[in-house]
């Protein structure tokens, strides 16, 4: 009996998605860690911090339910509804069916953004007091200085963003049950797309034969090499970061759990 | 005019940082109402009580897929424990070796690993040999996950405790392994339960190491050689299931395990709060 596998389409839906949820996720992570590590009153900043971990916490899942019957629905609408001016580009050309690279990306942006933002609210800590007071006493406006105290610590921004990337990489039961786990290659942002997770959590409880187990099996090789590259590229960038005060690993934690 | 443009560009970034959070609490708020709202219209004393109705029934309940996941995170955490907790004692206890670096690293990289991935591992390890699926295998899944969690927190607490406590026990004239186990470690024994109760959290909410390790199971079983239902794997099964009634079903199941993760991490979360006022008090 011979079979035939190819993974192409499952790694481009993988790639994809996730690029598309950094796209939407790092300017509104980095904006909430540059409010609450700099711009928010004392009072509010525990509470803000509480509430954004509070997204990391709820359970894959649970955004994946929400995903089917809630987001996917106004998903629907919108494609229904999009302007003739759009629909001539690729990216909005498509069936509008709900399910697709659209909501998998939009839910994959939700779940990635408290990794980011908490990472990267760690590593503004790092900069110096006297950066900010000295970037003011040159009469720099509150964004001139933000920008110098990102631009001092850009490593460990882009570490926060990788740590994202890597979380998005494996996120399995939201984008399963909302991408519409079909393998294709296109651009399209409506096309119901395919990725690796998603391919091994819905085939390999029911792998007719060895051979398509084993591919499934390959898969997943490739997407543990691949998380594992950008993990350890990762957490060099944020080590290197941080290293002037330890970093807390369980501070990290407790704040990402709780 | 420059003045005015660079003010201009300030204000603009700042009110974009502030509606940033906005929109991440948007979603937050969107998702724990629907799940409140859906879940208790769908929850009843039946949900507890039952086992699932068979296709074309309504009623039944999730009974056996609660206990199920009592059994496999149990199941977890009984590997994860000890494993967690001495490979973060050693991590503490020789910090400075090239292997305790070594190990702090591979537990950091085990924390990035997809779970689906480590569903994969766990089916190569737990399942394939014994060709049948089992709570064992879940567990064993689980328990993969929990460790990396236990261990870094075993170790940052254990480094909390004041030198002072050891050098006094060491002064005393105990081993340095007796110093640890009676002395250093029930010291920072509250911390560590905290970072379990955290793990436990992490991994309650997990579906995807399950799906091919624990399987799934329509009726009641707490054998743990035996397929075995869990909460998520039932929401999964329900949600993409084209019955209405399954659907609400589906909801209950998501209100529950909401609230077990949100319950685990404020009991962590009041832990750690009295500990770090004990900490600044001593």
């Amino acid at each position: 009996m011979a079979a035939e596998f190819g993974a192409r389409p499952l790694i481009w839906g993988t790639l994809y998605s996730s690029v598309l949820a950094l796209l939407i996720s790092t300017p509104i992570a980095l904006g909430i860690a540059i409010f609450i590590a700099e711009l928010a009153p004392q009072w509010l900043r525990k509470p803000l911090v509480f509430l954004t971990e509070l997204l990391a916490a709820i359970p894959s899942i649970v955004y994946g339910l929400w995903g089917i019957f809630v987001l996917v629905p106004l998903v629907r609408q919108f494609e229904l509804n999009t302007p003739e001016w759009l629909k001539s580009l690729p990216l909005f050309k498509g069936p509008p069916v709900g399910v697709g690279m659209l909501s998998a990306a939009i839910i994959l942006s939700i779940m990635v953004i408290p990794f980011t933002s908490s990472v990267a609210r760690e590593v503004l800590k790092a900069v110096p007091q006297a950066q900010r007071e000295g970037a003011f006493a040159l009469g720099a406006t509150r964004w001139e200085a933000i920008r110098m105290a990102l631009f001092y610590v850009r490593t460990g921004i882009v570490g926060a963003v990788m740590l994202g990337f890597g979380r998005a990489l494996g996120e399995t039961m939201a984008v399963t049950m909302v991408i519409g786990n079909n393998a294709q290659i296109t651009t399209s942002l409506y096309a119901p797309q395919y990725t690796m997770a998603a391919v091994i959590a819905n085939e390999f409880a029911e792998a007719a034969d060895n051979i398509h187990l084993s591919a499934l099996v390959e898969i997943g090789l490739v997407l543990f090499v691949v998380t594992l590259i950008i993990n350890t590229l990762s957490r060099l960038l944020i080590w290197s970061m941080a290293r002037p005060g330890r970093p807390s690993f369980l501070r990290a934690t407790l704040k990402r759990a709780a | 005019m420059r003045d005015l443009w660079r003010r201009g560009l300030s204000l603009s970034v700042l009110i974009f940082c502030g509606s940033s959070v906005l929109l991440a609490l948007v979603p937050l708020a969107f998702i724990l109402f629907y799940v409140v709202t859906q879940g208790v219209t769908a929850l009843n004393l039946d949900f507890f009580r039952h086992t699932p109705a068979p296709v074309g029934e309504t009623g039944g309940g999730m009974a056996n897929a609660i206990v199920g996941s009592l059994i496999v995170t149990a199941l977890g955490a009984l590997f994860a424990i000890p494993v967690g907790v001495l490979s973060g004692l050693y991590a503490a206890e020789y910090r400075g070796t090239r292997f305790a670096s070594a190990t702090r690293f591979a537990a950091d990289t085990l924390n990035g690993v997809p779970s689906i991935v480590i569903g994969v591992f766990a089916y190569g390890v737990a399942v394939l040999p014994f060709k049948h699926f089992s709570a064992l295998a879940g567990g064993f899944a689980l328990g993969i996950m929990m460790i990396p969690l236990i261990m870094r927190t075993t170790e940052e607490l254990l480094l909390l405790v004041p030198s002072s406590l050891r050098e006094g026990a060491l002064a005393l004239g105990a081993t340095r392994g007796r110093a640890v186990f009676t002395v250093v470690l029930p010291a920072a024994l509250p911390g560590i339960v905290t970072g379990i109760l955290l793990a436990l959290a992490r991994i309650a909410g997990e579906t995807a190491p399950l799906l091919f390790t624990s399987l799934n199971n329509g009726f009641w079983s707490t054998d743990v050689k035996q397929p075995i239902a869990t909460l998520t794997v039932q929401v999964f099964a329900y949600a993409i299931a084209p019955y209405e009634d399954w659907h609400r079903q589906a909801w209950a199941g998501a209100l529950v395990l909401v609230a077990i993760v949100l319950l685990c991490s404020m009991l962590a979360r009041l832990a750690t709060a009295r500990m770090e006022r004990l900490h600044r008090g001593a």
